[in-house]
């Protein structure tokens, strides 16, 4: 708990560190692209507990972010006028007005976000492999399409006017707990009853291991962390629309961790930061080839070449750790 | 003196096929008791009702004088029935530990809050689970492949380790689906007195069903066996082997 702390609070310092270094030497387009990297990071370490840990098959990633951004929007745009306007008749600072309104702003998205887990959890829970997914990506354009119909929030336009709350800061912050929390999780008895669910059901709950309730755990735990990634990408967008968060969007994230290994999280990272720098750094190359589009075509050879060759991911199901580390290095193989 | 498990009437059928036909059977607390029947008489069919997994079309199952009938697998568990599988299910990606550490796991008090935030009692809980599931795997004689990927182990450890898994939940009884089959002559003598072991120093009441006769004559005090779904003979070894009903269910073909 202590040496968990301690790590947390490093880590954020780092964060804090970086996000100071990013602002002061880095240019803005860079920035830009590291934030939503790290948004990818929150969204596929996450869904990676549903559908790598627990090996449910879960399309409803962008129906639990378009939660978050909406809800965290309402705190950060609707109630600030009322914050500002009570703050005229009572001396305190204005909450939802500053940066500091943010995070409650957020955790009230993933709150809300993981509420909407738990409805979508429990009835689906009976449904195994594809017919899980089409449940879950039905769950997630009911959502968009019930936003795109809900005028007061801009319907299909989108509500524009977030504050720019989103920074390197905030969401490297979240990647951190995210990560923590969910390297704590695969490592304990939760973890195991997870990967027990998901390597043989019926054996799993001959055990004794409550399938069910584990299943609505996995879908709570990954709905709140994508719902904070939803209010996370609302800020640094600062406009929102129903179109962001199409189910387009869930496949990115399903595609990052198959990329990267599903049911590993430092494949997770990977695909995550792969799939969203790599049509950037191709956009350098298209230029240098002067061919518009290319880009989509060198992006979509690199993600069929992948699953040719290394169909398990690029981890496999492997974490990185020292020991991988000491026997990947050449001569080291078996001795001790 | 009631008994540890019994059934009155267990039926069930599959569409038209009767699979398991009026049942009734009585095991006494620290019996050692054998199911035998041709293939497809219906013993896999039973363990799947004692365990939750069918629900009979009739009949009823007491364990401990408590109704087991419409409970889930996960209840069952819960009330001290655990199993093997005739056909393996291990967790194939968790290490041989792991595997019999999933066991334990019904028996954790913490909540996941404790795991997340690594509290004292999630580490008390790792070690409470670690330690059992060691000391089953050294009495399966498997320790020395404690950190081997489960799906790596040769087939018959493959068994044991089933063994181990289902003990690790502290049952009251276990039931082994012919946990002998692909074991060489060697390993079935081992398991043999494995199994002994389990009813003697572990106190688990054990119910086993088991197409290698040697091995189900040689350990086991009582002996059912069912043919097409319907007990046929009950007694003790002797007397089954000389029982011309089992001789001809076992002879006259399937
Ligand atoms: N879920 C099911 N649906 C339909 N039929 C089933 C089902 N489960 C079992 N049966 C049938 O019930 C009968 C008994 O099967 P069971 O597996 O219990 O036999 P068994 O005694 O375990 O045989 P073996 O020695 O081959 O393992 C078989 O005819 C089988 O086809
Ligand atoms: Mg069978």
């Amino acid at each position: 708990m202590a040496r968990l702390l301690g790590i947390l609070v490093a880590a954020i310092a780092v964060t804090f560190g970086a996000n100071w270094l990013l602002d002061s030497f880095v240019d803005e387009y860079v920035v830009r692209i590291i934030n939503l990297c790290g948004i990818s990071i929150i969204l596929a370490v996450s869904l990676n507990v549903i559908n790598g840990l627990c090996g449910q098959f879960s399309l409803g990633h962008a129906g639990f972010m378009a939660i978050g951004a909406y809800v965290s929007a309402y705190f950060t745009t609707t109630l600030r006028y009322f914050d500002e306007a009570a703050t005229k008749y009572v001396a305190i600072e204005p909450m939802f007005a500053s940066e500091w309104g943010f995070v409650p702003a957020l955790l009230a998205g993933g709150l809300v976000a993981a509420a909407a887990g738990a409805v979508v959890g429990i009835p689906t829970l009976r449904l195994k492999g594809d017919y899980l997914a089409i449940a879950t990506l039905g769950f997630g354009e009911i959502v968009t399409i019930m936003i795109t119909n809900f005028e007061k929030v801009g319907g299909a336009n989108g509500l524009p006017g977030l504050p720019p709350y989103s920074n390197t800061f905030w969401i490297f912050s979240f990647v951190v707990l995210v990560i923590m929390l969910s390297w704590t999780l695969q490592r304990s008895t939760f973890g195991r009853a997870l990967i027990a669910i998901r390597e043989n059901e019926l054996a799993a709950e001959v055990m004794g291991i409550p399938a069910s309730r584990l299943k609505v755990m996995a879908f709570i735990y990954g709905a709140f962390f994508a719902g904070v990634a939803g209010g996370l990408l609302g800020h640094l967008l600062q406009t929102i629309s129903p179109a962001t968060f199409n189910f387009m969007k869930s496949i990115e994230v399903v595609v990052m961790l198959v990329l990267g290994g599903l049911g590993s999280m430092t494949g997770a990272v990977v695909g995550a930061i792969v799939l969203t720098a790599l049509p950037e750094a191709l956009r350098d190359v298209e230029s240098g080839l002067g061919l518009p589009g290319i880009r989509m075509v060198v992006y979509s050879l690199v993600l069929i070449l992948l699953m040719i060759f290394r169909p398990q991911g690029i981890f496999g199901q492997k974490e990185l750790s020292l020991k991988l580390l000491a026997r990947l290095l050449p001569g080291k193989k078996g001795d001790k | 003196m009631t008994a540890l498990l019994e059934t009155s009437d267990l039926t069930i059928r599959f569409g038209g096929l009767t699979a398991v036909d009026t049942f009734n059977l009585s095991i006494q607390e620290g019996e050692l008791f054998g199911l035998i029947g041709p293939n497809g008489a219906g013993k896999t069919t039973v363990f799947n009702m004692l365990t939750g997994v069918y629900l009979p079309s009739e009949g009823t199952v007491h364990f401990r004088e408590k109704l087991i009938n419409g409970r889930n697998p996960v209840q069952v568990a819960r009330m001290g029935i655990s199993r093997t599988f005739q056909n393996i299910r291990l967790f194939d990606e968790l290490s041989v530990l792991e595997n019999a550490m999933t066991g334990a796991h019904q028996h954790s008090k913490l909540t996941i809050f404790d795991s997340l935030f690594r509290t004292p009692r999630h580490f008390r809980e790792e070690q409470r689970q670690r330690d059992r599931a060691y000391e089953l795997l050294e009495f399966m004689g498997l320790e020395d492949r404690a950190g081997l990927p489960a799906k790596q182990l040769p087939y018959g450890h493959r068994r044991k380790l089933e063994i181990a898994r289902a003990l690790a939940t502290e049952p009251k009884l276990i039931c082994l689906d012919e946990p002998a089959a692909g074991m060489n002559t060697g390993e079935k003598a081992e398991l043999s007195a494995l199994i002994r072991k389990i009813r003697d120093e572990l106190n688990v009441t054990v119910l086993v069903i088991e197409h290698d006769m040697k091995l189900v004559m040689g350990i086991c005090e009582k002996i059912q066996v069912l043919d097409y779904g319907k007990t046929i003979a009950l007694g003790t070894p002797g007397e089954i082997q000389n029982d011309p009903k089992v001789i001809e269910a076992y002879l006259g073909g399937d």
